[in-house]
């Protein structure tokens, strides 16, 4: 067909000439090109700004830090200052906050989803850990200065109070992806289990459980490595933000990455400025990273195995 | 009347039999509710021991709610209600001190959509077995080994029962689901459209496979397919609207149906 043919075809009710058809063919066109570019530079702007911090961060900290710097405890002298006892303290708080928000978390899902019945008890709880959620993390800071130090009378700044406090904090993550992942199982793999005259719980522990495990694990862990940056509820339960010694039990005093990081800002000397304080923070975002890539690691390969062996 | 070809309709002995035939469930004067709509209306049918009963009917007609009334998988649904019995064996099977549960270990199911648990193959057909109690590992092998033959996989399979389900092929996972339902042992296996989702070469299997497993259990099977219903079918129920229309054997179903509807029906005139 020729080109007029096709234009006088396709524009029964309208006045366009073969022409002005064109015209408009291509004007749209560019719109197009130029709305996806727009959409790549707003993806590379995310990635290159995270690649500029990342670079900064690591030229600053080359040659500060080594071995010593992560084996050391603290110090005014910046060539003997090292990160061990925030690091202990920091990695011994999040297994802690794993170990208490994990059952609680799942658990929490597991009721919503697989008990409870559709009702306006229900939609009520989901709205408020959704809210939850988004909640500022100082007010759990305060939540956790109320509660745990004041009305339990637990001391402030240990272990214990910092892992209950940044459980708080995690608790609605965890429970709302549980859920997701709880929802993804579809329904004819519950009703195949039941079919065959399995209980309720037999069901979820076999079926669900072990289907939503991944997206479970890879909501929670990106939830920890969140909430190993903390800083507000930290300083609000009182914990250090320097210790000479890491932490050896759960009744210990601690200090966290992130507060020690910021001590260390405020010191003046151009050694901790550019050499000390971005060393800890490569120690804090390798651990982060380092999290988040497992995470996804985890999930897509067991999203590979339940999908073919 | 149309013509149908005697080969595909199943030979049935003559209707006076049925007297012999012992009926493994018996629903009475059965009505459901999905909350305040009327799905089935009184139906009253026997399922007969060792028969299949096929259940066809239009779309929307109440075919797999009653299925699943047998097992009581509409219990599953919130708002649902029951007026009337079931009889399994003598007993109603909707009584307060049933236990669906255990009911479902005597009536399994077999649905439209292949679902292998994400496991293996072995795992899969061990899971009934394991979930009552059974560990032992002979035990479980033998069990499967029975149930994959019976299903007439075990050939196709025996070389990598620790493979995942998920690598077969839909017309063998229905199978696989087929040999997860015998393994518990049921007496009566209920399938709903278990072909629908199947080639035409896969279909035919499931429908000899059929034709073996009334040996040992009852069928009671759902399809929208008449042809099917014809070769598979033993005994006929039609459906329409939450009623049921017609109930007879095959043949005299298809050859000399007593309503108008059934006739219309079969005939192609609706539906």
């Amino acid at each position: 067909m020729s080109e007029m043919q096709l234009t006088m075809n396709e524009s029964k009710g309208t006045v366009l000439s073969s022409s002005e058809a064109k015209d408009n063919i291509k004007k749209e066109k560019v719109k197009g090109i130029i709305f996806q570019i727009m959409c790549v530079i707003a993806a590379l702007f995310g990635i290159v700004s995270l690649g500029a911090l990342l670079m900064y961060v690591i030229y600053e900290a080359a040659g500060w830090l080594d071995w010593q710097f992560i084996s050391s405890s603290p110090s005014r002298f910046a060539e003997k200052a090292g990160v061990l006892p925030p690091l202990v303290g920091s990695s011994f708080v999040i297994a802690l906050v794993a170990l208490f928000s994990l059952p609680l978390g799942v658990g929490s899902a597991i009721y919503l989803e697989e008990y409870s019945k559709q009702s306006y008890l229900r939609r009520f709880i989901e709205i408020n850990i959704a809210n939850l959620a988004g909640v500022p993390s100082i007010v759990y800071g305060l939540l956790g200065l109320g509660l745990f130090v004041s009305t339990f009378n637990l001391p402030h700044g240990i272990v214990l109070v910092g892992a209950f406090t940044l459980t708080l904090r995690v608790l609605p993550i965890v429970i709302v992806s549980s859920q997701e992942a709880i929802k993804a199982v579809p329904d004819l793999q519950r009703h195949a289990s039941l079919g065959l005259g399995a209980t309720r719980w037999q069901m979820i522990r076999t079926v669900v459980l072990p289907e939503a495990m991944p997206g479970v694990l890879t909501g929670t862990i990106i939830a920890l490595a969140n909430a190993m940056g903390e800083t507000a509820p930290l300083i609000m339960i009182g914990a250090a933000t320097t210790m000479f010694t890491p932490p050896h039990g759960i009744m210990s005093s601690f200090s966290a990455l992130p507060l020690q990081i910021y001590a260390w800002s405020d010191f003046p000397q151009s050694e901790f400025q550019h050499g000390v304080t971005p060393a800890a923070i490569v120690v804090l975002l390798v651990i982060i990273l380092s999290l988040n890539g497992i995470a996804i690691y985890a999930r897509n390969k067991f999203y590979q195995r339940n999908r073919q062996k | 009347m149309i013509e149908l070809d005697q080969s595909i309709v199943r030979q049935e002995e003559a209707t006076a039999k049925e007297v012999e035939l012992e009926s493994v469930i018996d629903v009475k004067d059965l009505s459901f509710y999905y909350g305040q709509t009327q799905a089935l209306y009184n139906i009253d049918m026997k399922i007969y021991k060792n028969r299949v009963t096929s259940i066809i009917g239009p779309s929307g007609c109440g075919k797999s709610t009653m299925l699943r009334c047998f097992n009581r998988m509409n219990d599953l649904i919130e708002g649902t209600r029951v007026e009337g019995q079931i009889l399994l064996n003598e007993k109603n099977i909707y009584e307060k001190d049933i236990d669906p549960v255990r009911l479902r270990r005597h009536i399994g199911m077999v649905f439209q959509q292949p679902n292998p648990f994400p496991k293996s193959i072995f795992d899969n057909v061990a899971y009934g077995p394991r979930m009552f109690g059974t560990h032992n590992r002979e035990k479980l092998q033998e069990i499967s080994e029975i149930s994959l033959k019976k299903a007439a996989l075990w050939n196709e399979v025996k070389d990598r029962l620790h493979k995942s389900a998920l690598s077969l092929s839909g017309g063998q996972q229905q199978r696989l689901c087929i040999a997860r339902a015998i393994a518990v042992e049921p007496e009566v296996i209920l399938m709903d459209e278990p072909a629908s989702a199947l080639d035409p070469i896969a279909t035919t299997f499931i429908e000899d496979l059929i034709d073996e497993l009334k040996k040992n259990y009852t069928v009671v099977i759902v399809t929208h397919n008449m042809q099917q219903a014809g070769r598979v079918g033993d005994y006929t129920a039609f459906f329409l609207n939450g009623y049921m229309e017609e109930f007879d054997t095959t043949e005299k179903l298809f050859l000399n149906p007593a309503s108008k509807k059934t006739a219309d029906y079969i005939s192609g005139r609706f539906g």
